[in-house]
């Protein structure tokens, strides 16, 4: 039954599928100079150049932001035991 | 008292760094357009300075090593720490750019070619630096300062691997022979990426410094 069920989702998925290949348009059988490819074959710069710039930037920005928290936890944890250790010669 | 002047140039440092790298998307769109790549070529502006910190930061960790290894000075242990971390982060920086310019330029996202495979390489060995000083246990500090020296006498060979080996990337003749327009966008670019690389190394010294003082502390508390 289950095997059933499997062949008859990849017949559908098959079927659902065809039109996609049936509509793909034939490739070039001989030489097609860059300039008069289609624009789908041209690979826009843009997103690359801006995903580029963009990852700089996030992965930049997050070090500077972690080097913070870490500063900023350690700091506190310092002073804490800065204080009790002031505190316990303070007493004796 | 170089420490306190260190920490009083930190900040404008910081702000220069910080307006510097802000500025530097205009500075390259102005740069002259290159005409055999287009508009990706832009990428390079980023890419390039991205291992010029990678390699300061190689080079401050692998000589800070060697020093911890043969005087044992807990300083310049902490410096090789800050460092590597910085080689990471901006060896990662220059892994991510150089596909995404490649994508465009070579039709590929990756070739395992020398320069390509020798890169991703020094990166896992930086890499595997920090996982062996946060999971290595006792005596992990020597074993990954014998790496970083190791992961430094690669860099020679990351760097004229272009010239020698039939590669797919550009050899190392592209900066000295680049024109006029884009020269002063790439050279600024490197100084802000420098500049970047300094600031985040005082910050990461400074870390360790802290965590040292606080092991101590703790130990202070214990007796």
């Amino acid at each position: 039954m289950r095997m059933l069920r499997r062949c008859a989702v990849f017949i559908s998925s098959l079927l659902l599928t065809a039109p996609a290949f049936a509509q793909q348009p034939q490739p070039p059988t001989g030489f097609v100079p860059v300039d008069q490819l289609p624009a789908t074959e041209s690979l826009p710069a843009a997103p690359l150049i801006i995903a580029a710039y963009a990852f700089v930037w996030v992965a930049l920005f997050v070090y500077l932001l972690s080097i913070w928290r870490r500063l900023g936890k350690v700091e506190s944890e310092m002073d804490a035991l800065e204080r009790r250790l002031g505190g316990r010669t303070g007493t004796r | 008292m170089p420490a306190r002047g260190m920490r009083r140039a930190f900040v404008p440092l910081a702000i220069l760094a910080g307006a510097m790298l802000a500025y530097s998307p205009v500075v390259v769109a102005d740069a002259s357009y290159e005409p055999t790549m287009g508009l990706v070529q832009k990428i390079f502006y980023y890419h390039a300075p991205s291992w010029f910190a990678m390699f300061t930061a190689v080079f401050t960790c692998g000589i800070a090593s060697a020093v911890y290894l043969v005087r044992q000075d807990p300083r310049a242990d902490r410096v090789a720490v800050a460092a590597a971390e910085l080689a990471t982060l901006f060896g990662l920086l220059g892994l991510v750019t150089g596909p995404l310019w490649a994508r465009k330029a070579w039709g590929v996202w990756w070739q395992w070619d020398a320069r390509l495979t020798m890169a991703l390489l020094l990166e896992m060995i930086f890499l595997a630096y920090l996982l062996v000083r946060r999971y290595g246990g006792p005596g992990s500090d020597k074993l990954a300062a014998a790496m970083a020296v190791f992961g430094m006498a690669n860099v020679p060979f990351v760097y004229v691997s272009v010239n020698i080996w039939r590669t797919i990337h550009p050899t190392t003749q592209v900066v000295p022979t680049l024109g006029p327009g884009m020269r002063g966008a790439f050279w600024y670019c490197v100084l802000a990426f420098m500049l970047l690389y300094s600031v985040l190394f005082a910050a990461r010294v400074r870390l360790e410094h802290d965590r040292a003082r606080l092991d101590e502390l703790h130990l202070a508390e214990g007796e």
